[in-house]
């Protein structure tokens, strides 16, 4: 993995791949469609890698990249959708960086975001003091993305409002943006586009309407499809965040880890990995993105208050707090886990006993 | 003298076409064709306006009812869709008046074939493929040649490749040749295994056969696989022959069954592997555009559904199809393409939608049909046979029939009267046999005409009675719910059909995993508890049974906390009949005493739970007496807190109830509850007593006459025979006096036609 210099907390995607995104562009004679830095073809392979120079930036299914690629290559939108934790911003955000070489033309959705955000706001002082002008406009990250032919991004846009999102059709649509106090509008140049990602837990908060989710492709992010898949991911990203936290190497945290990840997935999907016996789900959604923060915190913990090994006892708790959400009803699942799985699996004991103390 | 051979893929519709094309240009005088060569006679039909695919060719032993419970590989099919090239075959010669023979190897050698040589082609029922698949994978590749081409083509899956090399050739080059050449670099490396080398002997054979009786242009289409075998120069003839020579036959049925294209989907048999027969029906059948018509068939097949889409999402699903095939640089969109942009845009990436597309669509529903005149059915005889060895007239009149359970004569007419109801041919209704004994059975026949259709309707499931039960049962376990699942597989015991029962306890096992209600948790366990005892009893395998049970059980006391509190009257009565009827089922497995001391344990644990329904209380309470984990004190500590003047009078009645609810000897026989009910009942402010009324009387009208008699007569003596009781036991009178009761309870039966002197001391005692 590139290293940078800068000694900030989180570099973007452009800056930290920046050595492979060139490499990329060196070696690709595909055709580009107009606006873009790299082929479609060029930009799946920086998603998932190649084995080789290129990491996989996206571990799963390699038809949801090429999907989610060639609609922004056909100049629709694209939606991702997903549960919590399933690489929905960091899929947007290194589409972007790929496509455009730049990621921060960002719209962060929340309940209160203002039209403004999407179209364009006001220099008041400037408005006041000139009157209406071009220079007195402050534009959005969208208006500069459809100035300069990029693509801009759109965080948990069904938190937005629902007038709010609706501004969107427009620029979607006609692919320009009006500017009624000037009498002017911005016309998108070719290369703009907009990944909007949402969340699934979140259905029917802000639902979409129908004319702006006819604007978008959806494509939805799946929780992992394997063990391996899993316990790759959850293990590539605590190795980094341990490095960014600077905590120690933890040599033999691999059975751990495993432990936590076969544990939510066979909470989430309500069977055991020999496909035996089925479970209850409990309400939480368990995401690897949650599997990296119990393990992270593991971690932390045997490396401050244990002797640097992480042990069932220090992801036991964890795991606990992140399957019992609802204490009356998931509190019974995950006792039905203990009791009908945990107990009888070999080289579980330690966990079974560990995870019944943290009751 | 020619001889052309057409190397094809099962259901492949590229290749039908190509076919089509291919045999119109030759015009054969003869054309052979890959499949059973019994149903030679059966070709005719094929011409017949009522005989619409997808329809599969049966053959199945002619002695079937003689055969062992649940073995489908007696039975084989040959499933033809329209866009099969063997089907476009049929039709040719149909309609051009073409000789057409089959020519693999007899169905009756595969049938005659020892247990331990069984053919590759063996159908099976797709669940039990499925956990095969793994072990046959490293076989499957070997036997699968464009899994080898398509690798060596540098595709992932062999269906896409044989989509773009072969299928969207719409107007191109047949490829046959190719496709002989490149089967002949594959197979030069490989073996051929040993049954195939006799079907390929056989083919062989045929085509000699074929070329000796004079025809001039000859037609062959088989399977790509078998192409280089038939090609000339053929080997010696003498060489096949002496392969063939001595090779068991068995006698062999042929006819055609209508087949769905579900059942294409899920076949694991000849032709394997159309995962998408409706998608290939649609390429076939259209003549242009495919893949717009197809996303438009989609939309209106959404639209149908009320799920709004327009002709806009339309456009831009072909759009993103069109940059997928681009991106992924193949020549045309395939099924892949149009799936994920019909999952993008189409269906909002859902996945129900999605699922929708896949059942309705690609796989379709279609289902065949056949003409009146094909041969009957293998089912209807094997009834019909059974029920002549039986002795069991098929008559319309009801009668009366009763079986003695030790004969094994009589024991065979209980199992088809029992598998037969299980495919819902009720030809005998069981009638209650009580006071006989569990040897005894008693059925009222009557054979009605409607049952001849049941039966071909039940046909699908199997070509025996047994194996139709077996795959019924297997169908109707995948949406059954927990308590019918436990019905069935009390039936499947009865039935004798022990292959079905793994799959029926893992369906339990499941159902109860995810089953939040414990009410419906404790409603299987008596059917589970009588199917252990009584199949112990018949010897059949109960080990995975119990693991069930015990599973079971152990939900249940997790749950059961949180099910018992809360419940108004009626909720609190249905629960104390699943507690009494769990009791008794742990109480018969006598062989697990875990089982029931863990289940007493959790009633320990809530007896005293001051939220509970007095009734579930009481019986908690009562129970807990009855099976010894609760000492006399102990209960009596326990009656004497709930009838206190602290808990509602309602709760307390409901607290009687529930400990007296079947059977009132305990009152009669245990002095110091009788006087603790009574003292709570004559304490009781006037008010508060007839509010509570109903509630005694129901408890009270449950009891026999004599027992009522009983405990008024002692209620009315109470002052001296308490008394008595309370002095130290030993001398005689004391002894007497306890048997009294049951002498009267033994004489009062003579005079249970008179009103019970009880009821009065009843009366008298509450008023």
């Amino acid at each position: 993995m590139t290293t940078v210099a800068e000694p900030v907390l989180r570099p973007h995607a452009e800056q930290l791949y920046a050595t492979e995104l060139a490499a990329l562009a060196a070696a690709d004679d595909r055709p580009r469609p107009p606006g873009w830095l790299l082929s479609p073809q060029a930009v799946v392979t920086y998603l998932l890698g190649d084995g080789d120079t290129i990491t996989p930036k996206y571990i799963g299914p390699r038809r949801l990249m090429e999907v989610a690629v060639a609609t922004l290559a056909t100049d629709r939108a694209l939606l991702l959708l997903g549960v919590p934790g399933t690489a929905k911003t960091w899929v947007s955000e290194h589409l972007a960086a790929a496509i455009s070489g730049d990621s921060t033309l960002l719209v962060q959705g929340t309940a209160g975001t203002p039209e403004e955000a999407i179209r364009y706001g006001w220099n008041y002082a400037r408005l006041l003091a000139e009157g209406p002008s071009a220079e007195a406009v402050v534009p959005s990250p969208l208006m500069r993305a459809m100035r300069t032919g990029t693509i801009a991004r759109v965080e948990e846009l069904t938190r937005v409002p629902s007038d709010v999102q609706d501004t969107l059709i427009t620029i979607l649509s006609e692919k320009t943006l009006p500017i009624p106090e000037l009498n002017d509008e911005v016309q998108a140049v070719k290369g703009f586009n907009v990944i909007a990602t949402a969340n699934d837990r979140d259905r029917g908060v802000n639902e979409l309407s129908s004319a702006l989710r006819r604007r978008f492709n959806t494509v939805v992010l799946p929780v992992p499809g394997t063990v391996d898949e899993e316990v790759d991911i959850v293990s590539r990203r605590v190795a980094s965040l341990g490095r960014s936290l600077e905590l120690p190497e933890v040599p033999d945290a691999m059975a751990e880890i495993r432990r936590v990840v076969t544990v939510f997935r066979e909470l989430r999907e309500g069977v055991t990995g020999d496909g035996r016996t089925k479970l209850k789900s409990p309400s939480g959604t368990l995401s690897t993105a949650e599997a990296i923060s119990v393990m992270t915190s593991g971690m932390a913990l045997a490396v401050h208050f244990g002797d640097g090994t992480v042990r069932p006892a220090d992801v036991a708790a964890g795991i606990r707090g992140a399957v019992v959400r609802d204490p009356a009803s998931d509190g019974v699942i995950w006792r039905e886990y203990l009791e009908t799985v945990a107990r009888e699996r070999d080289g579980w004991r330690d966990f079974y006993r560990a995870a019944r103390e943290a009751e | 003298m020619s001889v052309h051979v057409y190397g094809v893929r099962h259901h492949g519709p590229g290749s039908a076409r190509a076919l089509v094309r291919a045999l119109e240009d030759l015009r054969p005088d003869v054309i052979l064709v890959e499949g059973p060569p019994e149903a030679d006679g059966l070709v005719g039909l094929a011409g017949h306006e009522d005989l619409r695919p997808p329809v599969a060719l049966l053959a199945y032993p002619a002695d079937v009812a003689g055969s062992a419970d649940g073995d489908r590989s007696r039975a084989s099919f040959w499933p033809f869709a329209v866009f099969s090239p063997e089907w476009q075959a049929l039709r040719y010669a149909a309609a051009n008046g073409v000789p057409l023979r089959f020519c693999d190897l007899p169905a009756s050698y595969r049938f005659a074939q020892s247990e331990d040589k069984q053919p590759p082609e063996e159908p099976l029922d797709a669940a039990e493929a499925e956990a095969e698949g793994q072990g046959e994978s490293a076989e499957a590749f070997r036997q699968d040649p464009i899994a080898q081409l398509a690798t060596a083509a540098g595709y992932e899956d062999p269906e896409r490749w044989w989509e773009d090399v072969i299928e969207h050739r719409r107007e191109g080059e047949p490829a046959f040749a190719a496709v002989a050449e490149a089967m002949a670099a594959v197979r030069a490396g490989e073996s051929t295994p040993e049954y195939d080398a006799l079907r390929e002997a056989y083919m062989r054979q045929t085509l000699r056969a074929a070329m000796k009786e004079g025809f001039e242009r000859i037609a062959v289409v088989c399977g790509a696989w078998h192409v280089p075998a038939l090609t000339e120069p053929l080997p010696p003839a003498a060489h096949d022959a002496a392969l063939l020579k001595g090779l068991p036959k068995a006698a062999v049925q042929v006819t055609w069954v209508p087949w769905t294209h579900g059942r294409l989907a899920s076949w694991t048999g000849y032709g394997a592997g159309v995962t998408s027969p409706g998608w290939y029906h649609h390429l076939f059948t259209t003549a242009d555009r495919p893949v717009e018509r197809w996303l438009v068939e989609v939309a209106g097949m959404l639209r149908e559904q009320d799920i709004p889409v327009s002709s806009a999402h339309v456009i831009e699903a072909v759009r993103l199809a069109d940059t997928l095939a681009a991106l992924r640089g193949r020549p045309a969109v395939g099924l892949a393409e149009a799936s994920e942009a019909v999952r993008a845009v189409l269906c909002d990436g859902d996945d129900v939608r999605h699922e929708l597309v896949r059942s309705k669509m690609i796989v379709g529903e279609l289902l065949g049909e056949v003409p009146d005149e094909t041969p009957s059915v293998p089912l209807v005889r094997d009834v019909t046979a059974q029920a002549k060895r039986l002795r069991m007239p098929q008559e319309a009149l009801v009668k009366e029939l009763r079986l003695d359970l030790r004969k094994p004569n009589d024991l065979a007419r209980s199992r088809l009267l029992h598998r037969l109801r299980l495919l819902g041919v009720a030809w005998g209704r069981p009638v209650d046999s009580s006071g006989k004994g569990t040897f005894w059975e008693s059925w009222q026949l009557a054979w009605e005409p409607e049952f001849a259709v049941d039966l071909i309707a039940a046909s699908a499931y199997g070509t025996t009675v047994a194996q139709a039960a077996a795959g019924k049962v297997r169908d109707e376990a995948r949406a059954a719910d927990l308590a019918r699942l436990t019905e069935l597989i009390e039936a499947c015991l009865l039935a004798d059909l022990p292959a079905v029962q793994p799959r029926l306890i893992r369906a339990i096992y499941d159902r109860a995993a995810l089953g939040t209600d414990v009410a419906d948790l404790m409603a299987a366990i008596p059917a589970l508890a009588r199917s252990l005892r009584y199949g112990d009893v018949r010897g059949t395998g109960t080990g995975p049974l119990r693991t069930v049970l015990t599973g079971l059980a152990t939900r249940i006391q997790l749950g059961l906390p949180g099910a018992v509190s809360g419940l108004d009257d009626d909720a609190a009565r249905a629960m104390l009949g699943r507690i009494d009827a769990v009791t008794a089922a742990v109480g018969l497995l006598t062989e697990e005493p875990g089982l029931r001391d863990e289940w007493l344990s959790t009633l320990a644990g809530l007896v005293d739970r001051p939220d509970l329904p007095g009734l579930l209380a009481g019986r908690m309470a009562r129970l807990l007496r009855d099976e010894g984990r609760c000492d006399a004190d102990e209960t009596e500590v326990r009656l004497a807190r709930a009838l206190t003047v602290g808990v509602p009078a309602a709760t307390s009645a409901g607290y009687v109830e529930g400990f007296l609810s079947g059977g009132g000897l305990l009152l009669v026989h245990d002095d110091a509850l009788l006087n603790l009910v009574d003292r709570w009942l004559t304490g009781l402010a006037g008010e508060t007593f007839t509010q509570v009324l109903p509630l005694l009387r129901r408890t009270f009208a449950e009891y026999s006459g004599p027992e009522r008699r009983a405990i008024g007569e002692r209620v009315r003596n109470a002052g001296t025979r308490v008394a008595v009781a309370a002095e130290p036991a030993g001398f005689d009178a004391d002894r007497v006096a306890r048997i009294i009761p049951v002498l009267q309870t033994i004489l009062s039966t003579v005079a249970a036609g008179r009103p019970a002197p009880a009821e009065e001391a009843r009366k008298e005692s509450v008023g």
